[in-house]
């Protein structure tokens, strides 16, 4: 376990937990990022805007902590060929939406609140995660 | 108006939150995933502690009638854990999570650092989850009675 950076993951986690517990108490909403995005695609009357303004924040919380520790490109690791990730963002698309929920979602929110389907559905994508990274490090040896 | 700025707030506070415990980084959360490997349990912590302060959030907010900013709180209404499209989906997010190392949050996020890869990966992200709308909901056999 030389990667294992526990205090780092400890306020990360902290900060996610606020995040969508401010979005639960103000706005009364139980969503993550997949059901975020799935309300735009199509967009609905009165529902969209706030879904955007949490994707830019978003974009901005990650932008802000990159630009305060001067983190470069090379912070973010790909073992992934570019066919290999356009095919597993589809496999996301597609999975997150059909199975209704992502690792905020149901990972998140939905064991967050005691939800047996959630716990049911994040134990099938990190097993189903586990078995590809097995065969591609320890089978293919990618 | 209110809306949209706890929907910003909200946003800042989970793309710091994910860059401060690097799941921004495929490497780091495919280290995770790799059991059998030098294994990474820091997205276990991370989901974690989320999930505690998530739960407490969820206590408070079964006391209360209404959110602080909305007229209803909105729960989701489906309880079956035999759905085949929970898991199904849920089977072909995870293979889809283990072969890139992202999943949709940190997928967007990350766009903060520009890399080619990630831009890659939100599109197609975008693109499946706007087909998959389009999948009629009856075609997906139910087999659990649960409506």
């Amino acid at each position: 376990m030389e990667n294992f950076t526990p205090i780092s993951a400890l306020i990360g986690g902290g900060l996610i937990g606020l995040s969508s517990a401010f979005l639960l108490i103000l706005s009364g909403r139980t969503v993550g990022v997949s059901g975020i995005i799935a309300g735009l695609l199509p967009p609905e009357k009165g529902d969209a805007a706030w879904r955007l303004w949490f994707l830019g924040g978003l974009i901005l919380g990650t932008g802000l902590f990159r630009v305060g520790s001067g983190d470069g490109v090379e912070t973010l690791v790909f073992d992934a060929t570019m066919p290999m990730i356009i095919i597993g963002g589809l496999m996301t698309g597609v999975g997150t939406r059909v199975g209704g929920g992502c690792t905020s979602g149901h990972g998140v929110c939905g064991i967050g609140r005691a939800s047996p389907r959630s716990l049911v559905a994040t134990l099938t994508f990190i097993a189903a995660g586990a078995v590809v990274v097995y065969i591609n490090r320890h089978v293919l040896g990618v | 108006m209110i809306r949209n700025m706890i929907g910003f707030g909200t946003g800042v506070l989970f793309g710091l939150g994910l860059a401060v415990s690097h799941m921004v980084d495929p490497g780091k959360v495919l280290g995770f995933l790799d059991f059998a490997g030098d294994w990474d349990p820091s997205l276990l912590i991370v989901m974690g502690v989320a999930v505690v302060v998530t739960f407490i959030a969820y206590r408070m907010a079964k006391g209360r009638s209404t959110p602080v900013f909305a007229e209803l709180f909105q729960w989701p209404t489906k309880t079956a854990i035999t759905d085949p499209r929970l898991l199904g989906g849920s089977a072909v997010f995870g293979a889809g999570w283990g072969l890139v190392g992202y999943c949709p949050g940190p997928g967007i996020s990350s766009l903060a650092y520009f890399a080619p890869q990630t831009m890659v990966f939100v599109t197609s992200v975008v693109v499946g989850s706007g087909l998959a709308g389009f999948i009629p909901k009856a075609r997906i056999p139910v087999v659990s009675g649960t409506p």
